[in-house]
Parts: structure tokens; sequence; C-alpha cells
């Protein structure tokens, strides 16, 4: 069982990374778009099986360590594969 | 006064801290591995500048998670003073030591100079030999430093006088141009609301000889020395 972590700015928080490639992409000549948010992706080999526990776990992770939650929002996807 | 100084992998301020309080206190600090679960009886412990492990996942966030960081936080809670340069202020920030946190540089550069900073709190066992309003001048070396904590916490800070320095011009002028990462109210380091936890992006440490450019870090020691010994 695989947990997949996205971890991202809380909106409003200021993030000159994004605006930084917003502005390279516009200068690469793509257009079409308002805004960019860039975060996080980590995936971790669970030994669970019980797939409400395991995100249960994983929450518990992302609270704790894997997120900062004064600046950081964390969506937890497990994959059952 | 006993100083304890805090050594991760990858802290790189641990001996520029150590030699600087050594020469107020009269005696050299102790130095703690962070493998180490006991710490030593002291006055004063320090969490020093440096890239605690590779600043992997944030800054300062496997620091604030390492067995003796655990002991640090239970004596600042129990009224120890902990003073947090740079890297320090990160993991301080990370475990909860101090609010807020300290983001990617707004220009996203690597700063590295000196810079100007107001003294805005001269009132603490780390500042009484400061002025209120002084501008002293103390170096800058770090990536994220650009403190934010959200509108309710901002105005706690103010409420509770914990902000410490903020970045200034020669004159003490505080406008955008003299803070050199984005940071919120051009704070350079704030306490805790019990005054004994001081966290500072700059250098106190990088300006006490002047032989290295200035000696305006050494009031911060000789305060410490004169308030906790």
């Amino acid at each position: 069982m695989k947990a997949r972590v996205h971890i991202t700015l809380k909106p409003g928080v200021h993030d000159p990374q994004s605006k930084a490639i917003a502005s390279a992409l516009k200068g690469l000549g793509f257009g079409g778009f308002d805004d960019v948010r860039q975060g996080k992706y980590i995936e971790i080999d669970l030994a669970d099986s019980d797939r409400a526990s395991a995100e249960r776990i994983v929450k518990e992770m992302c609270a704790k360590f894997l997120a900062n939650p004064v600046i950081e929002n964390y969506r937890v996807d497990i994959d059952a594969t | 006064m006993k100083a304890a100084v805090i050594v991760f992998p990858g802290s790189n301020c641990d001996r520029d801290i150590a030699v600087a309080l050594g020469q107020s206190i009269g005696s050299a600090p102790t130095m703690i591995w962070h493998r180490d679960t006991e710490l030593p009886p002291a006055d004063l412990i320090v969490v020093p500048g440096g890239f605690s492990y590779g600043d992997y996942l944030r800054a300062g966030a496997m620091a604030a998670h390492s067995p003796i960081m655990r002991e640090v936080v239970a004596r600042a809670r129990a009224g120890t003073a902990v003073l947090a340069i740079c890297n320090g202020f990160q993991v301080a920030t990370e475990c909860g030591l101090l609010p807020g946190v300290l983001l990617r540089n707004s220009n996203l550069k690597f700063v590295c100079r000196d810079v100007h900073l107001r003294v805005e709190n001269p009132f603490t066992p780390f500042t009484q030999q400061y002025d209120d309003g002084e501008v002293v001048t103390f170096p800058v070396a770090h990536h994220d430093g650009n403190y934010f904590a959200d509108a309710e916490t901002h105005r706690s800070l103010l409420d509770n006088d914990q902000i410490a320095f903020r970045y200034c011009d020669r004159r003490g002028g505080l406008d955008t141009s003299a803070n050199p990462n984005g940071s919120l109210d051009n704070i350079a380091g704030i306490f805790n609301a019990n005054k004994n936890v001081l966290g500072l992006m700059p250098h106190p440490e990088r300006a006490s000889d002047p032989a290295l450019g200035g000696n305006d870090g050494r009031p911060m020691f000789e305060s410490l020395v004169a308030s906790l010994s």
C-alpha cells in the first residue's frame, strides 16, 4: 500500500518560488494560466494493509513532521496497488 | 554562568559562538553533540547557526525532532535561557519554542552581508546592555530568513513586546530597502512570551571582535553574563 502526500503552501503565504516559475513560463511563451503554486510530493510505502489506519498514520506524520502547519496544507492519497 | 552549545551535523557557527561567549563568560561553553540525550546543568543553551541535516525537508525541521531538542524544549519551558541564531532560529520555530516560520528569502537569493538592526526591546536578559532604539550592525548569512507569521500571531508579538530586533537603515528607519529578505514588519529576531528564548537570523557572534569588523554583538553576551550569573 502506498501513500502519496502532497504538501503545498497555504493560500496567502507569499511564495517567491512560484512567482519565479510563473514568470519563467511566461518568458518561454506559455500562457493561459493565472497562477502557479509549487510544493512537495512524498511517497511512502506502507506495510499496513488497512486503508483507514494507513491514512490516519500518514496524516499524523504530516501534522507532526512532514508539513509545517503554520504555512503548509497537506493532502494524503492512499493507493492500494 | 554555565553555557551549553548544541552541535548538529551541519552546524557551522558552533565554534564561533563558543569563542564569543567564552570571552564574555571567562570559560568555554560545553559542546553537546545532537545524539546526546543528557544535557548538563546550564544557565544558557545556544542553538547555533549552520545547515543542520543539510536543511532537508525544511530548514530546521530535522534538528527540531532530534532527541536533544526535546531536552532543550523542556529546559526552555522551565525557564532556562535559550539563544537561537540563524539556523537555530529556524529550529526554534519548527519545534514550537517560537511562533511563526522562516520562509525562503523573497528575492530567492542567499544573502550574506552586514545589516543594520534596531533594538526593539532592551528590557530582557539578552538585550539589557543595549539602548532602546539603538542601531547595531550584525552580519546575516542565510537563504531562509524571511520571517512570516499570521496576523493574529503578529499582533500578539507586538502586544507582548516580543520583537527583539528589526532590520533598519543606518539611522534606524524601517523602510523596505533595509529589509534583506522580505521579513514581515522588518522582523529580524523575536522573543518567546516569557523573554527567556531569543531567536534571530543575524549573527551577534560574528560581530564580537573588532578584528572581524565589529563589536556590536558583544553587549548581548555581556547582558547574558550580567543577568544569568
